[in-house]
C-alpha cells in the first residue's frame, strides 16, 4: 500500500467538505473494495475520507412506499433489519448472502453502489426495484445510475449517502456464486411492482449490471416460473472469463430468473 | 503518522501509527499480541478474525485507524483467569485442528455464530457460517464438531446446569 493521509469526518457534509478540498481523495467506506485493491497498488490515493464515523450515514427506515437504507449500512444489518425482512425480503436474503460473515459486518450498501462491481449483487436489486440512489446532491434513478464496468453516474466530489427503494410486491434474487469470490456468476434480481416487472442481471453483462428484455415481457404476462420456459437470454455481449463462458452464462441468466421468480411467488 | 485510541481485550490502547497499518498489524507488531493470524492477506482465508465491537471482522482488510474508540477482542482475550473459554476448550477436546493456524480465527468466528445465532447449531448453519475462514489440514469434520460442542457449552454456562458438552463420537 502506498502512504496517504488519513481523515474521520463526523458528517457527510464534512466529507464533501474533505473531498473537495484535498487534491486526489477517496472515500472509504467499508473497505472490502478499496483496502485490498491498495494493498495491490492498483489504487493510490493520496487521502483517504473514512466515512465509517458519519451517523448520519447510516439508519434503516420505512417512508411510506420506500424502504430507506443509508449508505453506510453493512450488509449484516440490512440482512438482520427487521424492517428490510418485513418491507423487501428479497432483499435482506441477497444482503444475507454477499461475501461471508465477516465481509459483511465490514461491507456496505453504499460501498458496493457506488463501486458498481459487475459481479456484485446490490445494483441488480438497485436495477430490479426501481430504486432511487440519493446522493448529497441529487436523486439519482437506478436506470441512469450504472453506467458501465465500475462507472456510475456519480460526479467528482459526490457522495451516495442513501438508498430508497420502493416496496415491490414481489422480489427474490437468485444467484449462481463463484464458491471462491463468492461474488455472482450471474445473478438475478426479479420484482414485480404493479403491472410492472423488472429483472436485471449481475455477473454477466460485459458492461455490468443490466435488464433482461425478454425476461421481462415474459414475466409481464405471467409471473411465474414456467413464463420463462423457451425464454432465451442472448450469449452477445456477455462475460466470458475461465470460469464460465459467454454460453454459459446466458444459459444461467434463465435459470437463475426462474429460481428468482420461483422465490417470489413462494414456491 | 495518526493516533489511535481503542480497547483491546478490555485494555485502553494508544498508538501513533502509520494511516496504512491494518488491525492486524496494530494486534501482531504494535501490541505483540501475535495470537491474531495473517494468512492469506487478501480477506479470504479468516485466520485474522477478530471482533470489533463484537462483529467477527477481517483485521487484515480493516485500517487500524478505522477502529478509533471500538472495542478490540482478539483470541487472546477469550480466556478467563487462565482458564479456557468454552469454545476453545471444545476445540481442544474434539480436536478441531491440525496446524492450528486458522485456529484463531475459527475460534473468533465460531463465539461470533454463537452470538449471532444462540447455543443450539445445527451442522449446516456452521458449515454454511464457516464461509470465510479457511482450514487446508483438517477437513472441517472435527472444526464443525467442535462448534458445536463448544456452542452448547456456552448456552451451558449462561444458563448453569444444562446438560454437559458432548463427547466427540470418533
Amino acid at each position: 500500500m502506498y502512504a496517504f493521509a488519513y481523515h474521520r469526518p463526523a458528517t457527510a457534509r464534512q466529507a464533501a467538505g474533505l473531498l473537495a478540498k484535498k487534491e486526489d481523495a477517496k472515500l472509504l467506506a467499508g473497505g472490502h473494495t478499496l483496502l485490498p485493491t491498495m494493498k495491490q497498488r492498483l489504487a493510490s490515493p493520496a487521502h483517504l475520507v473514512d466515512l465509517g464515523a458519519c451517523a448520519d450515514l447510516r439508519g434503516i427506515e420505512r417512508k411510506g412506499r420506500n424502504l430507506v437504507i443509508g449508505a453506510m449500512s453493512t450488509h449484516a444489518e440490512v440482512a438482520a433489519s427487521s424492517i428490510v425482512q418485513e418491507a423487501i425480503p428479497g432483499l435482506a436474503w441477497l444482503a444475507s448472502h454477499i461475501g461471508d460473515p465477516h465481509v459483511r459486518h465490514r461491507g456496505t450498501i453504499g460501498g458496493s453502489v457506488a463501486n458498481n462491481d459487475p459481479a456484485a449483487d446490490y445494483p441488480a436489486a438497485c436495477l430490479a426495484l426501481g430504486a432511487t440512489i440519493v446522493t448529497n446532491r441529487r436523486k439519482i434513478e437506478a436506470d441512469a445510475f450504472f453506467t458501465g464496468l465500475y462507472e456510475t453516474a456519480l460526479e467528482e466530489g459526490e457522495i451516495v449517502t442513501k438508498i430508497a427503494f420502493p416496496v415491490a410486491s414481489k422480489a427474490a434474487y437468485a444467484k449462481f456464486r463463484n464458491p471462491a469470490s463468492r461474488y455472482a456468476l450471474v445473478g438475478v434480481f426479479v420484482a414485480k411492482r404493479g403491472s410492472d416487472v423488472r429483472v436485471a442481471v449481475t455477473g454477466a453483462g460485459e458492461g455490468g449490471v443490466f435488464r433482461w428484455p425478454e425476461g421481462e415481457a415474459a414475466l409481464k404476462v405471467r409471473f411465474a416460473p414456467k413464463s420463462l420456459d423457451g425464454v432465451k437470454a442472448s450469449a452477445k455481449g456477455v462475460n466470458a472469463d475461465m470460469h464460465a463462458d459467454a454460453e454459459y452464462r446466458a444459459h444461467l441468466i434463465g435459470v437463475m430468473a426462474k429460481e428468482a421468480v420461483a422465490r417470489a411467488v413462494g414456491k | 503518522m495518526a493516533s489511535v485510541s481503542l480497547t483491546v481485550n478490555g485494555r485502553a490502547v494508544a498508538a501513533n501509527v502509520d494511516p496504512r497499518t491494518l488491525l492486524v498489524q496494530l494486534l501482531r507488531e504494535n501490541q505483540r499480541l501475535t495470537g491474531t493470524h495473517v494468512g492469506c492477506d487478501t480477506s479470504q482465508c479468516g485466520a485474522c478474525v477478530v471482533h470489533v465491537d463484537g462483529k467477527a471482522v477481517k483485521s487484515c482488510t480493516t485500517l487500524a485507524l478505522s477502529c478509533e474508540g471500538a472495542a478490540v477482542t482478539t483470541i487472546e482475550g477469550l480466556a478467563t483467569d487462565g482458564a479456557l473459554h468454552p469454545m476453545q476448550e471444545a476445540f481442544r477436546e474434539h480436536h478441531g485442528l491440525q496446524c492450528g493456524y486458522c485456529t484463531p480465527g475459527m475460534i473468533m468466528a465460531a463465539v461470533d455464530i454463537v452470538n449471532r445465532r444462540g447455543f443450539s447449531l445445527d451442522e449446516k448453519t456452521i458449515r454454511e457460517d464457516l464461509d470465510g475462514n479457511i482450514c487446508r489440514c483438517t477437513g472441517y469434520h472435527n472444526i464443525v464438531k467442535a462448534i458445536a460442542a463448544g456452542a452448547e457449552a456456552m448456552g451451558g454456562r449462561s444458563m448453569a446446569g444444562k446438560e454437559p458438552p458432548r463427547q466427540a463420537a470418533e
